[in-house]
């Protein structure tokens, strides 16, 4: 337990050892750390700022949806209107059409009756004279009576 | 474990007595030097195992634990010492690793590595009898290595009084304060100079004692038979504080005297 040369001894040693560790331990690790702190900041740092970009990104996305379905709604709403007006403009097509089929039908009716009018008079026309002369052949001479029946058949 | 015929006051001053060699104080603890060197190449050696490797990516475990260590010391330092310094952290990092690691060769059981060494030296024919052999395994219950490592932070203090503060400055701190008088120079010197020389006693005189006493009280167990397996480990357990405190503590001061140096009053 007495102080002796081992005092050098140990002095030396620790001299040595602190030299050591000052030169080729303690430089490079510490260097080691710093860098994985300031990595690992950095990454944090990206990290809350990616989460910053996703969020407004989100919201982008969102305020974007909302005017889409707007405008889808807008299209939905126009394309209703035009199909309606379209449905009506057909139906009053359709109605116009058929009056004017209707008023041809009517005047060809009328005229095909008017038609048949005459040619029935004509007949009827035919058949008084014919009736008129087997009464007449009875009584009257043809000739002399033609002027009447002819004014009798103008009046059919 | 007392062996043949020895009494328990020869088995205790046969532990406690270093393996010298010389005479005088020119003499040796060649058990001192041995196990403090080689612990402190083991520290230095699995250190810069990972400060070769280390690099900013996904440390390993052994890399983990070494870093934890290492920052654990750089923020001591950086809570004490302000201002830019390359010695002190890895200073504080030697200190603090290889006085842990001495202390905690107190917690091989007292005998095994000194009977080793009997037996080993008898075997091996350095000795004629297997108790001439003596061998302490704990270089910090040594007074010179304690004194070794507070006389070099002594020489440290001193030299970073007058790096920081000049020979001027330190000669002044040293001889005007606490009294600012001329008339007092010579109390204020006294009283300095007690303050200056009690940091390098304190440190070396705290370390020996707790370790001492420590090893001491081991021997002590060892000596009572049976129920020295539940006594040496119940000691054992409270000494793993006593060595990592006493670590922490020499370290912890020598950053503390180093910063009172380097910086004014």
């Amino acid at each position: 337990m007495n102080i002796n040369a081992t005092l050098i001894g140990q002095t030396i040693a620790f001299i040595v050892f602190v030299w050591f560790c000052m030169k080729f331990v303690w430089p490079p690790i510490i260097n080691a750390i710093e860098e994985r702190q300031k990595k690992i900041a950095d990454g944090l740092n990206a990290g809350e700022r990616a989460q910053k970009d996703l969020e407004k990104a989100q919201q982008e996305i969102a305020e974007q949806l909302k005017e889409a379905k707007q405008q889808a709604a807008e299209i939905i709403e126009q394309s209703k209107k035009r199909g309606a007006k379209i449905v009506e403009e057909e139906t009053q097509r359709g109605h116009e059409e058929r009056e004017k089929i209707v008023a041809a039908g009517h005047e060809e009716v009328a005229a095909e009756r008017n038609r048949v009018r005459e040619e029935l008079r004509k007949q009827v026309a035919v058949l008084a004279v014919s009736g008129a002369q087997k009464i007449i052949e009875r009584e009257i001479d043809k000739d002399a009576h033609s002027d009447i029946v002819e004014k009798l058949v103008a009046e059919l | 474990m007392i062996s043949g015929e020895q009494t328990p006051t020869q088995y205790i001053q046969h532990h406690l007595q270093n393996w010298t060699v010389g005479e005088g104080f020119w003499a040796v603890n060649v058990d001192t030097i041995f196990w403090s060197v080689l612990l402190g190449v083991l520290f230095l050696w699995s250190f810069r195992r990972v400060a070769k490797k280390s690099s900013a990516g996904v440390p390993g475990k052994w890399q983990c634990f070494v870093e934890m260590i290492v920052e654990f010391v750089d923020n001591s330092v950086k809570e004490s010492f302000h201002g830019k310094d390359k010695l002190i952290a890895p200073l504080a990092l030697t200190i603090f690793v290889w006085i842990f690691l001495m202390n905690l060769m107190d917690l091989i059981p007292v005998d095994w590595l000194p009977t080793a060494a009997m037996y080993g030296g008898y075997w091996l024919g350095f000795v004629d009898d297997p108790h001439d052999v003596y061998m302490k395994v704990v270089p910090t219950t040594d007074l010179n290595t304690t004194f070794a490592l507070s006389l070099s932070v002594f020489a440290l203090i001193i030299i970073y009084s007058i790096k920081y503060k000049g020979v001027k400055g330190f000669a002044k701190e040293m001889t005007f304060t606490p009294f600012n008088h001329w008339a007092l120079i010579p109390v204020n010197f006294v009283l300095e100079s007690i303050t200056l020389l009690a940091k390098p006693a304190s440190l070396a005189l705290r370390l020996f004692g707790n370790l001492y006493a420590g090893e001491l009280i081991f021997i002590l167990i060892a000596m009572i038979g049976f129920w020295q397996l539940p006594a040496h480990f119940a000691w054992a357990v409270f000494h793993i504080l006593v060595i990592t405190l006493q670590a922490f503590i020499f370290m912890m001061l020598t950053i503390v005297y180093l910063s009172m140096a380097s910086s004014e009053h």
